[in-house]
């Protein structure tokens, strides 16, 4: 494909996720501090948030699956995810895990379990949609192009 | 009684005698006493008689003798003795008078006889004074009559209508007979009659110009009395009358160009005509000064007229000529436009024609690349892609080129990152540079905005090409790039006289210079890099391709942007520095933040802010804490990355300028950590400064962490610029705490 339209692409499926609320400005500081000393910048900390919200989720589940629920310990977890997701302006993911701590707070376990639900299905999109942003950018990189600001 | 001694006459013949003498005495006594009347009476009457006692002495004298006269008429009869003494005392009186009176009159009738000839020499004068009057008059109507001439004269611009006038106006006024203009033939050896007053159409005589006479009259400027004999003069057919008296005059002919010569002498080269006045014949006139007088007038008249009417002439002829030419310039116009539409719509058609076949070929061969090929078939379609990228390229130049000389490119204007720009042209370029070991360097001033308004695509192409060249042309070396301002001094360049910078405030001119270690380039070519199509043969670099419209579209481009492009070389194998100043906009206030919260804006934009601050930050979250990190990275400070207290207490040290918190109520004590630190670093110097990052918005945390002993709180998210402005207002002050 020209390179021309993969760059016009990439900037349309960016301001999309913009647009319906997958990131936030966040995002746009993190490639802000992409520069020649920090290439993979950004790359890096989104893997390194899949990594982290993989775990988080795997025991979220886990001690929800539990009798006995530790609201603390999924308070905290949550608390985790929160933090890494608005630090990479995962918007939706945030804010599924705002709702999350309140539920927790309630000791609410249906409420939890939903939310549960729901954060996985936020942050497999949020997923899927970082990792097709990546491959445009790869395409447009390995095209001899530039990263449209 | 004494007798007398008269004989007493008788009456008797004697008688008769006597009778007629008392008749003649008494008409004499009669005519005596009445001429003094009379005398009297006409004296009486005019008073202008000077001599009034004369003619009184003269009435004595005749009365006397008349009374004598008288008184004889009683003597011829007896008388008595008062008669006789009566008689005697009137003799004795009238001798005495009449005496007296011839006395006077010796001395008066000179007088008298003197009055007579001044009375001739007064008449004289008089008639001396009618003549002149009579002249004077003359002058004056001769005068009247050459102001009408010249009027006439002047009144029209045409050549022939003049010299017409002229003869027509002399004729009458000096009521000539014959009157003639000879003018100089082209060959200028003769004289051909070409203006008579009586013959409607004169036959073309010529006369030989050097003859004797003619020489005559054109070597003055006065009209010359000529024989009548002389061949000008032998106008009319000869007859048996007397010839009136002839005179010429030299009328000269001003050509255009004796108007530029003020200082010469008279030139020998002038032309004459010449002017041949006859009176009539048999009419005994001469010719008068005041006549001759007029004639020269006229004739230089003539000669300013039939000048004017010559300028007229050529300037009608030019007005002529410049509409010719107008009517060819329009044509010639007309017709290059339509060639330059021809041609545009030959080169836009040619165009699109040409990028189809163009696109298929270079679209299937990069897709060949793909596939399996032997080494031999993929060097071929290694081969075709590269010569098809360079057609394309081609095409594109020759498009653009020909889009800039008809002015019908237009920049697109648009605020963009000049930063980006340089950082992008050095991406591009770098891979070629390195092939070759060619050190780039990339210099940007402080002063230089982040933000520019401007075309960046075609500044970038154009800094690309200048960068491109300085890596094509050189061998081995370093090749250096600065950016910056530049000042009014600097943009006066002697080699751009006409680059007349203009400051504004909305305006700066960027000046950007490449300097390379090449091959240099001779002095002498540098006119004719910036020249289509012209490579320059000598550098031998045949084979690294290029159209050589590069430098001529950059050129054009720089040109669009008001600026200058240039390239200076010391020789060849000296190198050579290309410099290009444009003129880009300042952009307004750029809104970069698109934060909710925006402390002062810092004033060291764009540049690495906090060299070498050395900070630590604990967080326990990775993934924060990485974007923390990269976050200080950025803003060039050595970062130490902790992700529990226990760690953060054992590598904390007095070199940490500032430490980051993340606290989060229920994973670490913060507060704990903060009171330990401060316990550890007794000196307030020492002592880092204490910073907390949290995500909670509550005034409780705020005042526990005053409260603990913090020296700052920071609100998550934080950008990049809020982290900046932070650090800046943390060094600065101490404390930070922003505003929840």
């Amino acid at each position: 494909m020209d390179l021309v339209q993969l760059q016009r692409q990439f900037v349309d499926y960016r301001t999309s996720l913009y647009h319906e609320g997958f990131l936030d400005e966040q995002f746009t500081q993190l490639q802000e501090l992409q520069d020649e000393n920090n290439p993979d910048f950004v790359v890096e900390v989104v893997s390194l948030f899949f990594e982290d919200s993989e775990r988080l989720l795997n025991e979220l589940a886990r001690a929800l699956e539990q009798q006995s629920i530790d609201y603390k310990r999924i308070d905290a977890h949550v608390h985790q995810l929160k933090g890494s997701s608005s630090s990479i302006g995962a918007q939706r993911v945030q804010k599924v895990c705002i709702a999350f701590r309140n539920y927790c707070e309630e000791q609410n376990v249906e409420g939890c379990l939903n939310c549960l639900q729901q954060v996985r299905h936020e942050y497999s999109l949020v997923k899927t949609k970082l990792e097709s942003l990546f491959q445009l950018e790869q395409q447009i990189l390995t095209a001899g192009g530039s990263i449209p600001m | 009684m004494e007798s007398c001694n008269c004989i007493e006459p008788q009456w008797p013949p004697d008688d008769l005698l006597m009778k007629y003498q008392y008749i003649s005495d008494f008409f004499i006594a009669l005519a005596y006493f009445s001429i003094p009347l009379e005398l009297i009476y006409f004296v009486k009457k005019s008073a202008v008689f000077p001599y009034r006692w004369v003619l009184v002495q003269f009435g004595a004298f005749i009365v006397l003798c008349g009374a004598t006269h008288l008184i004889n008429l009683w003597t011829f009869t007896v008388h008595s003795r008062t008669v006789a003494s009566v008689m005697t005392t009137a003799k004795v009186l009238t001798a005495a008078v009449s005496c007296i009176t011839a006395l006077m009159l010796v001395h008066i009738i000179p007088d008298l006889l003197s009055v007579k000839t001044r009375e001739l020499f007064l008449k004289n004068k008089a008639a001396e004074l009618d003549r002149e009057m009579g002249l004077i008059r003359t002058q004056e109507e001769t005068g009247r009559h050459v102001r009408m001439l010249t009027h006439e004269i002047r009144s029209t611009l045409d050549r022939h209508t003049i010299l017409k006038t002229t003869l027509v106006e002399l004729g009458r006024t000096l009521a000539l007979e014959e009157c003639a203009l000879w003018m100089p033939t082209r060959t200028g050896l003769e004289l051909q009659l070409s203006y008579t007053l009586r013959q409607q159409n004169p036959v073309g005589y010529t006369v030989p110009i050097h003859h004797p006479v003619i020489n005559q009259v054109f070597s003055s400027n006065r009209a010359v009395k000529i024989s009548p004999n002389c061949p000008v003069a032998r106008l009319r057919p000869a007859g048996k009358y007397m010839p009136g008296e002839v005179v010429a005059v030299r009328v000269p002919l001003l050509h255009l160009s004796n108007f530029h010569i003020n200082d010469w002498p008279e030139l020998s080269t002038k032309r004459y005509a010449l002017m041949v006045l006859m009176l009539p014949s048999d009419s005994a006139r001469q010719w008068h000064v005041h006549e001759l007088e007029l004639v020269e007038v006229v004739a230089d008249q003539v000669a300013v007229a039939l000048s004017h009417a010559a300028i007229l002439e050529e300037s009608m002829r030019a007005r002529d000529l410049l509409m010719d030419q107008n009517v060819a310039l329009d044509l010639a116009r007309r017709e290059a436009e339509t060639a330059i539409r021809a041609r545009n719509d030959f080169l836009a058609v040619m165009n699109h024609e040409m990028r189809t076949p163009m696109h298929a070929i270079i679209a299937l061969s990069s897709l060949l690349q793909e596939t399996e090929l032997t080494p031999e078939q993929r060097l071929m379609v290694e081969t075709v892609l590269k010569s098809s990228n360079l057609l394309a390229t081609l095409i594109n130049d020759v498009l653009d080129l020909s889009r800039l000389e008809d002015g019908s490119l237009q920049l697109d204007l648009g605020t963009f990152n000049l930063y980006a720009v340089f950082r992008e042209v050095l991406n591009l370029i770098k891979p070629i540079a390195s092939v070759k070991k060619l050190h780039v360097s990339l210099n940007l001033a402080p002063d230089l905005p982040e933000y520019a308004v401007g075309d960046e695509k075609r500044l970038m192409q154009t800094i690309l090409n200048i960068v491109g060249n300085a890596v094509k042309f050189s061998k081995e070396g370093s090749i250096s790039i600065t950016a910056f301002v530049a000042k009014l001094d600097t943009l006066r360049d002697s080699k751009a006289p006409e680059f007349l910078p203009v400051l504004s405030d909305n305006h700066f001119y960027l000046r950007v210079q490449v300097k390379d270690s090449g091959s240099g380039i001779n002095p002498l070519d540098i006119p004719k890099l910036f020249t289509k199509f012209a490579q320059n043969q000598s550098t031998g670099t045949r084979n690294s391709g290029g159209s050589g419209l590069g430098l001529a579209i950059c050129k054009r481009f720089v040109n669009l942007m008001e600026g200058h492009i240039w390239i200076e070389s010391e020789g060849l194998g000296k190198g050579c520095t290309a410099i290009l100043i444009v003129k880009l906009g300042m952009p307004e206030r750029v809104n970069e933040s698109k934060l909710p919260y925006m402390p002062k804006m810092p004033t060291n934009h764009g540049q690495i802010a906090f060299p070498g601050l050395k900070v630590l930050v604990m967080d326990e979250n990775g993934v924060s804490r990485m974007v923390t990190e990269g976050l200080l990275l950025h803003l060039g400070c050595d970062v130490t990355m902790v992700g529990s207290s226990d760690e953060c207490l054992r590598l904390v040290s007095h070199e940490h300028k500032v430490v980051f918190m993340d606290i989060c109520v229920p994973c670490i004590d913060s507060y704990g950590i903060t009171i330990r630190i401060h316990e550890k670093f007794t000196k307030r110097h020492e002592r880092p400064l204490l910073v907390a990052l949290t995500g909670n918005t509550d005034k409780v945390t705020k005042e526990n962490c005053m409260r603990a002993g913090m020296d700052g709180l920071i609100l998550k998210p934080v950008s990049l610029d809020k982290m900046r402005s932070v650090l800046t207002d943390l060094l600065e002050h101490r404390v930070f705490f922003e505003a929840i």
